[in-house]
């Protein structure tokens, strides 16, 4: 046959093409559970880091957060728990806080540590170059900050990616997101050097000017839903069921 | 049979025929994912394994390839190796590969491939081809290991994520580079290899 002819160099690259997708369809088959256990427990390793327990080298990440994280549920803006067939674990956030905050699915972790009870909020946003996301820890008192953790897809190096340190989420601890008359505050991030005024505040990354701008406004707007919750945190109130 | 002409393909790209600072090949790569030495090992692994592969199928596919396709061919056999390496590290390397995240993807476009199946897969026999694969893998990775070692070691004080420069030093006032981190320093220091190594082969000079 002529290897130059039309006909043989369409044979040949339908023949190609289905033989490369039978093996990467099989491929992916294979691989797929292992890949989408790798995701969650990358998850479960984030939201155990907001609630500053970081795994060790030895220790399974799904089995601490088995161990760690004793309930999770799902809230309205009003504070209340409610009954919902998504599982919290799989909400995904950055659909959430796109829509108005009434229509939002609120899922919330409830993490025993050695320092008692704390409450794990997702948080999602934008920074310069791509979505920025994390989690914040709560205290009981539904104010407080315990710890923070942040991430981001493709922050600049050295400037913006230096919100996922220890050294920018660190700031965070014990922070108040209620002013004196529990009115909602957020956390500001501001430069160094200046202070907004009122409310608590970190330090923003110097040269990371757009991504820190991005972590106030992410805090802002998927903290806020919560209000109502931590309110009845606040008060002592178990959430009603 | 000559051995040392056999293992020619091998051993060249090692220095004389360097991918990276002699063809000046994958370039873009080499500074993106130096930053540290884990990745740019993960990169190298990679990179050499989808080479060899590459380099083998293409080799035997060679007397079959319609000419007038054969950049489409090639095109798509690297491409299936790259999405196979990029799940197989998604299963089995979670950390490396959402450090690697979209370089991995771009092995379909490093020119160090497509110019080793145009320039040698497509005249040589499997054996040569397999180990012109390999050799110019590791010649790549070289470049890769010596430009990852200055930058973590200056840009972080580590080394494989292992600390090198004790606490002691930061509290006198010592300070990471950060200049080190960005591509820029790469670029720099890929240079500077390449004057070395010029200065060091002059039948290279042009």
């Amino acid at each position: 046959m002529n290897r130059q002819s039309n006909l043989y160099t369409v044979i040949y690259s339908v023949v190609l093409v289905v033989i490369v997708g039978v093996v990467l369809s099989i491929v992916y088959q294979a691989l797929r559970p292992q890949q989408v256990e790798n995701i969650a427990n990358d998850t479960k390793r984030q939201i155990l880091a907001a609630a500053l327990i970081v795994p060790t080298k030895n220790q399974n990440v799904s089995d601490l957060y088995a161990s760690h994280i004793t309930d999770t549920y799902i809230v309205n803006t009003d504070g209340d728990r409610i009954d919902s067939d998504v599982d919290p674990f799989s909400v995904n956030v950055s659909l959430e806080v796109k829509k108005p905050a009434a229509e939002r699915i609120l899922p919330v972790f409830v993490c025993k540590t050695d320092g008692g009870t704390k409450y794990i909020i997702p948080v999602y946003g934008a920074g310069l170059w791509g979505p920025i996301w994390g989690y914040i820890a709560f205290d009981s008192n539904g104010n407080t900050i315990y710890g923070a953790y942040f991430a981001h897809q493709g922050e600049t190096p050295g400037l913006g990616a230096e919100i996922e340190k220890p050294a920018f989420s660190n700031q965070f601890q014990g922070k108040d997101i209620f002013n004196a008359e529990g009115g909602f505050q957020s956390v500001k991030v501001v430069k160094n050097g200046q202070e907004p005024a009122e409310g608590a505040y970190v330090h923003a990354i110097s040269g990371g000017t757009i991504t820190s701008q991005g972590v106030q406004r992410m805090l802002e707007n998927s903290l806020e839903p919560y209000s109502a919750f931590f309110k009845k945190l606040s008060e002592g109130k178990e959430v009603e069921k | 049979m000559n051995l040392k002409k056999t293992f020619l393909p091998l051993i060249n790209p090692l220095s004389k025929d360097n991918p990276v600072i002699v063809q000046v090949l994958g370039i873009c790569s080499a500074l993106a994912v130096t930053a540290k030495m884990e990745p740019a090992l993960v990169m190298t692994i990679s990179v050499t394994a989808v080479l060899a592969l590459s380099n083998v199928i293409i080799s035997l596919l060679r007397n079959t390839i319609p000419t007038s396709i054969r950049i489409i061919v090639q095109l798509v056999v690297v491409a299936a190796l790259v999405v196979i390496v990029d799940q197989v590290l998604k299963a089995w390397n979670y950390e490396v590969s959402k450090a690697l995240s979209v370089f991995i993807g771009l092995i379909i476009t490093n020119c160090i491939i497509m110019g080793r199946l145009e320039a040698f897969a497509l005249n040589n026999r499997p054996w040569q081809a397999f180990l012109d694969g390999i050799g110019n893998g590791i010649g790549y990775g070289i470049i890769l290991v010596i430009v990852s070692f200055f930058r973590e070691l200056f840009g972080s004080g580590t080394l494989m994520g292992y600390q090198i420069f004790p606490q002691s030093w930061y509290e006198a006032g010592y300070m990471n580079n950060g200049m080190m981190i960005l591509p820029p320093m790469a670029l720099i220091l890929v240079g500077c290899i390449i004057w070395v190594h010029r200065a060091k082969n002059k039948d290279l000079q042009e």
